[in-house]
């Protein structure tokens, strides 16, 4: 009874909050990042160094007035946000913190493909969010989303098969176990899969450079145009919770997870007095990080590029890849 | 006791909202009411212990095809519902055929699997194939016993899909 429904419960519960709270952070430090790329000060009011604006935010959008088009659907208006919001925190269940069993909730045997599933459900939020709206920008932003999501989604499903071809396993701690095995993190193993699921990341979490489902100035906000309040700030969940997740995955599957650097390097045994969960926040802070500094740098791409760079050259360097492991792994 | 309750469970779910699919008059809410009956069905294979099955019917179905269909009906006939939605009787008699025969069916798999398959040596017959986790097993199953007709649905899907692009392209 407590093995089975109380601790798990437990876990959920402080997982969902924690990943709700990083959210609202994950926006502060987005300000933060960019202001400073731009020779600004970024939030300064709320609090020390505008800390307390993460909290700021989330209040000002909880008490906004809630406004349904009248035109609209009221159904899959009401439901679009929750749809794309559900998938991104269902995933966490499967991500592993770290190595002991008290930081992941399950782990199941087919993990990996459990997030490859779960993360396809959430493009149904943004699909139905632009047709329920009924206006014309959100419905050509939410079909530009919808093309997008499902055209990386196929590169980054055909890259991530090499990774489990290097694993041998789809279970998301298995994967880490594995690199600690041959000692060596898959990212110097699959460098190419690494720089493909990266970007493929980028552009299904709609972030620049692929933001075009986003172009303020083409598409007056994008497919939550009709959207406010905290309708509004679901979406905005959804987003940063799959940035959250993408990181977390890159680092599970690409940079070793809860282990530390050079994981077979007897002479840097001493690392491991740090505990493997700081391990895993460090690198995957430094990947969120990497999100904010290539939107602070990056133009957007046109619409034509970015299909052309998803179908034309992710696509077949991903077969590539898969090719190429199979040889290598049958040779060796 | 806790699987019949979650089976009957998910078996009011999936036909409730099977029911859902053909009777809404939106075409948009029907399609939304099938992926959540896909993802019922995913759950149901969870219960019965095929969770790769499960991950597939998700990702396939639900995070695939509907969505190309839910493209199509967004795309089409934004205005005006379909004919069938209509003329609710169109097809009744087909309809009443069909479903008497599926019945008829499945009546005729109980009856000749009745007794035939006690519980106990079910999971006798399945014992080799749990060792390795299903993912293994399917995978391994599929190259070598089930190679053929394997084979043959891969060769099917490319032929639809050859016939979809010819279909598609513009005459020049």
């Amino acid at each position: 009874m407590l093995d089975t429904i109380v601790i798990p419960v437990l876990k959920i519960a402080v997982l969902l909050n924690a990943v709700l709270v990083a959210v609202t952070f994950m926006v502060l430090l987005e300000r933060k990042v960019i202001a400073w790329a731009q020779s600004r000060l970024g939030p300064m009011r709320v609090g020390p160094y505008g800390v307390l604006q993460a909290i700021a935010d989330p209040i000002k959008l909880l008490v906004k007035e809630d406004i349904r088009p009248v035109r609209a659907d009221p159904m899959l208006f009401t439901l679009a946000p929750i749809l794309s919001l559900v998938p991104a925190l269902v995933v966490f269940a499967v991500v592993p913190f770290g190595g002991d069993e008290l930081f992941y909730v399950t782990d199941i045997n087919v993990g990996l493909l459990f997030i490859i599933s779960v993360t396809s459900i959430g493009v149904y939020g943004i699909i139905l969010a632009g047709w329920a709206s009924n206006s014309k920008y959100p419905l050509l932003a939410s079909l530009r989303a919808s093309a997008q999501l499902i055209s990386y989604e196929i590169a980054v499903t055909m890259t991530l098969v090499s990774v489990i071809l290097t694993a041998g396993t789809l279970s998301m701690v298995g994967i880490v176990e594995a690199q600690q095995q041959s000692g060596l993190w898959f990212g110097f193993v699959q460098p190419v899969a690494f720089v493909l699921v990266f970007i493929g990341g980028l552009a299904e979490t709609n972030r620049a450079p692929f933001d075009l489902p986003e172009a303020e100035q083409e598409l007056t906000g994008g497919f939550h145009t009709e959207y406010s309040g905290m309708r509004f700030a679901l979406f905005f969940l959804a987003e940063y919770a799959n940035i959250i997740v993408i990181s977390a995955v890159v680092t599970i599957l690409f940079w070793g997870g809860w282990l530390r650097p050079f994981p077979n390097v007897e002479a840097l045994a001493f690392l491991d007095l740090i505990p493997g969960w700081i391990w895993f926040f460090a690198k995957m802070f430094v990947f969120l990080y990497i999100f904010i500094w290539i939107r602070a740098t990056l133009p957007r791409y046109r619409y034509d590029q970015l299909m052309r760079l998803g179908w034309k050259v992710l696509i077949p360097v991903a077969i590539g890849n898969i090719v190429l492991t199979g040889v290598v792994k049958v040779l060796l | 006791m806790a699987e019949a309750i979650a089976f009957y469970t998910l078996a009011v779910l999936i036909l409730g909202l099977g029911v859902a699919v053909i009777t809404t008059p939106k075409t948009v809410h029907s399609v939304v009411f099938l992926v959540l009956n896909f993802l019922c069905v995913a759950v149901l294979y969870v219960v019965l212990r095929a969770e790769f099955l499960a991950v597939i019917q998700v990702l396939v179905y639900a995070g695939g095809i509907v969505v190309l269909y839910l493209f199509v009906v967004m795309l089409v006939n934004l205005k005006r519902a379909p004919e069938a939605h209509e003329d609710p009787r169109r097809l009744a008699r087909l309809g009443l055929a069909l479903s008497g025969a599926v019945l008829l069916e499945l009546a005729g798999i109980v009856v000749y699997s009745y007794g035939r398959v006690t519980p106990a040596s079910a999971p006798a017959a399945a014992g080799p194939l749990t060792g390795a986790g299903n993912t293994e097993e399917l995978g391994w199953l599929l190259y070598t016993d089930y190679l053929i007709p394997f084979e043959v649905a891969s060769v099917l899907l490319l032929v639809a899909m050859v016939g979809a692009i010819v279909l598609a392209r513009r005459e020049s």
